[in-house]
This record gives structure tokens, C-alpha cells and sequence, in this order.
């Protein structure tokens, strides 16, 4: 071994565990200031809904079943909501617009209580055309949805068109009609 | 915290530098308290009502199958499913109702005698392979199980270096 080799080797490893730290150190920074999105998203959309039935959530409205969806007809939104969630409270406003401008809506209520869902809609109003009881989460799962609210545009063949995660808020709203007609 | 507080007030045998620097550091170990307790008080307070519901849980959330092999295959196929709600934890782990829903569906299909990987499948069919914790190997993933072999073969590259250097010597 000459004298000189050793020499260059260690000099640069000497720097190898502070490379190592600053390294770690920026991946904690980039972890702390730009978190990655927690928000999983459905994995379905573009496949047909799956088959379900669900009994009716309230009096005044019929069950929702997949069959429904593929009645052909316009494209419409099917929101998954829950009395008990509160972001659903927040959306109900938009959901009431949308209603007005002619969209048709259905609810899927989850792990809900016919009287809760009545209160709730008779509190915030009713822009829906159909309401399923889902008390075991079963069609929100099978649609890859992982919490209330969350809206669905299903098109007329009742295929899964576009998924919006979180309440609907106003700024959201032209988004909303934008994919409704993307799905005509 | 208070037990603290209380035990350096009766401590007497201090210098004044000392004892100063004990009220500071007091203090601001006091401050955090206040800022953890209102932090706490404010969660406690807003998110029941934020995320409550009122249905009991789902017949298989809590209730094992009465078949054990059953049970213990429901058993590892949750241990190593996410739930969505608590992100880090496994639906085994969740009390949120919905790892309960999740749960009851794993139970109901493992009754009818589904197998646990196409279950696994139809959950990452919906959800993407996030729903899972345990890896399975495709394009994306090769680098995963590719990486401790390379590093392996690395170590033992250089390893041999070294004992080739000590051999000569």
C-alpha cells in the first residue's frame, strides 16, 4: 500500500455520515413541510358501480339499488354522507345548488339511524332523489370510498366517473358540472 | 407534571442561579402543559360530534368465528390490512368503525369460505395497493425486494476487499 492512497480514501468518507445526516435531515424537513396526501382514492373509477340494494334511509325516499344507475338516463351524483358527519353539515349548501340547477342526486347514508338521517334532512334540507341505508359500510367500501362526505359521478350506463373526496364546497361546484357533462 | 412542580418549590438546597434557571425552564415546561391541555380540551371537544355514529358495531367487528382456523385466518388477513380511517394503523388495530365494517366484511367473506388473498385483492381492486401492508411484487415494488440483495452483494464486494488486504498483510 502507498502512502497516498489511504490518505484520499478516508478524506472523503470522512464526509459520508454528515452526507448521511444532512440526507436524513432533508427528507424530515420535506416530510414536515409538504406532507404526502393522506387521502386515498378510490381505485374504481371507470369500472361499473358493483351490485348493491339498499333499503330506503328515510321515509320520503325509495332505496338505492345499481340498477337504478343504469337506467340509461342523464349522469348523476351519488354522495356518500353520514348525520353524524359533520363536513356533510358544511356541504349541504352545495348540494342544494347543484339540486336547483337540475342535477339529480343519491345518497348513500352511512352507519346511520332512519331518525338521525330524518332530522338531518329536515335541518339541511333534501336534494336527494334516492337514499340508501348502508349500516355496514358495505357499499362504500365496495365503491373504494374511505369516508363521508364523499361524491360520486356515475354516468348513465352507471359506470364510476370521477370521485370527489371531502365536502363539496362552492368553489367546487364548476368542477362538479364540468365532469357531470364529461360523463354525458 | 405537577408532582414536578410541587418537588423543586420544596427544594431549597439551591443557588439563586440555579433555582432561576429551574422557575425558567418551569415555566416553560408549564407553558407547554397549558398549550397541550387546551390542544386536548379542543379535540375532545369538537370531534365526537364530528365523527359519531349511533349504530352498534357490525356483528363480526368484535365477534370472532366460531370456526378457529376461520378465526385465524380472518385474524392474519386483518393484521395486515390499513384502515383507511386510522392510516397507520391495521384494521385489527381500529376501533374506528370503520376498520369494524371492514373487519365484519373480512369475517363474513372468510365464513363463506373466500380466500384470504382474494380478498386482499378485491380490497386493493378498490382502494390500490395502499390498503394492504403487505407488499407484493410488480414493477413498481421489484426495488423493494431487489434492494437488501443488492446490498447484501455490495457488503460482500467490499467485505472481500478488505479481507483480501488483510490476508496480503
Amino acid at each position: 500500500m502507498s502512502d497516498p492512497a489511504p490518505k484520499k480514501g478516508p478524506g472523503l468518507a470522512v464526509w459520508l455520515p454528515l452526507g448521511l445526516f444532512a440526507g436524513f435531515l432533508a427528507l424530515v424537513v420535506v416530510g414536515l413541510y409538504w406532507p404526502a396526501d393522506r387521502e386515498v382514492s378510490s381505485a374504481f373509477i371507470g369500472k361499473p358501480l358493483p351490485a348493491f340494494d339498499l333499503p330506503p334511509a328515510s321515509d320520503d325516499r325509495p332505496g338505492l339499488a345499481t340498477a337504478q344507475f343504469k337506467e340509461g338516463g342523464k349522469p348523476r351524483l351519488l354522495n356518500v354522507f353520514a348525520s353524524w358527519c359533520f363536513p356533510c353539515k358544511v356541504e349541504a349548501p352545495q348540494l342544494a345548488a347543484l339540486a336547483e340547477q337540475g342535477v339529480e342526486i343519491d345518497g348513500v347514508a352511512i352507519r346511520d339511524r332512519k331518525e338521525d338521517v330524518a332530522g338531518f334532512l329536515k335541518q339541511y334540507g333534501n336534494p336527494f332523489k334516492r337514499i340508501g341505508k348502508d349500516d355496514l359500510s358495505q357499499v362504500q367500501l365496495a365503491i373504494g370510498s374511505s369516508g363521508v362526505p364523499e361524491t360520486f359521478v356515475i354516468d348513465g350506463k352507471g359506470i364510476i366517473r370521477y370521485q370527489h373526496i371531502g365536502d363539496i364546497r362552492q368553489e367546487d361546484i364548476p368542477l362538479i358540472l364540468r365532469k357531470l357533462a364529461e360523463a354525458q | 407534571m405537577f408532582s414536578a412542580s410541587h418537588h423543586s418549590r420544596s427544594c431549597r438546597a439551591k443557588s439563586r442561579h440555579q433555582a432561576r434557571r429551574q422557575v425558567s425552564r418551569l415555566r416553560s415546561t408549564r407553558t407547554v402543559v397549558v398549550l397541550l391541555l387546551t390542544n386536548l380540551a379542543a379535540f375532545t371537544l369538537t370531534t365526537p360530534a364530528a365523527a359519531q355514529d349511533m349504530l352498534p358495531p357490525a356483528p363480526y367487528a368484535y365477534k370472532q368465528l366460531a370456526d378457529p382456523k376461520q378465526e385465524a385466518k380472518a385474524q392474519a388477513l386483518m393484521e395486515t390490512l390499513r384502515c383507511l380511517k386510522c392510516q397507520s394503523q391495521s384494521i385489527a388495530d381500529s376501533d374506528a368503525p370503520m376498520a369494524g365494517d371492514m373487519r365484519h366484511q373480512v369475517r363474513t367473506r372468510i365464513a363463506q369460505g373466500e380466500d384470504p388473498e382474494a380478498i386482499r385483492q378485491w380490497l386493493i381492486e378498490r382502494y390500490g395497493d395502499y390498503v394492504s401492508y403487505t407488499p407484493q411484487v410488480k414493477p413498481i415494488t421489484w426495488p423493494l425486494f431487489a434492494a437488501p440483495l443488492l446490498f447484501l452483494a455490495l457488503a460482500a464486494f467490499l467485505l472481500r476487499g478488505r479481507f483480501r488486504r488483510r490476508k496480503g498483510a
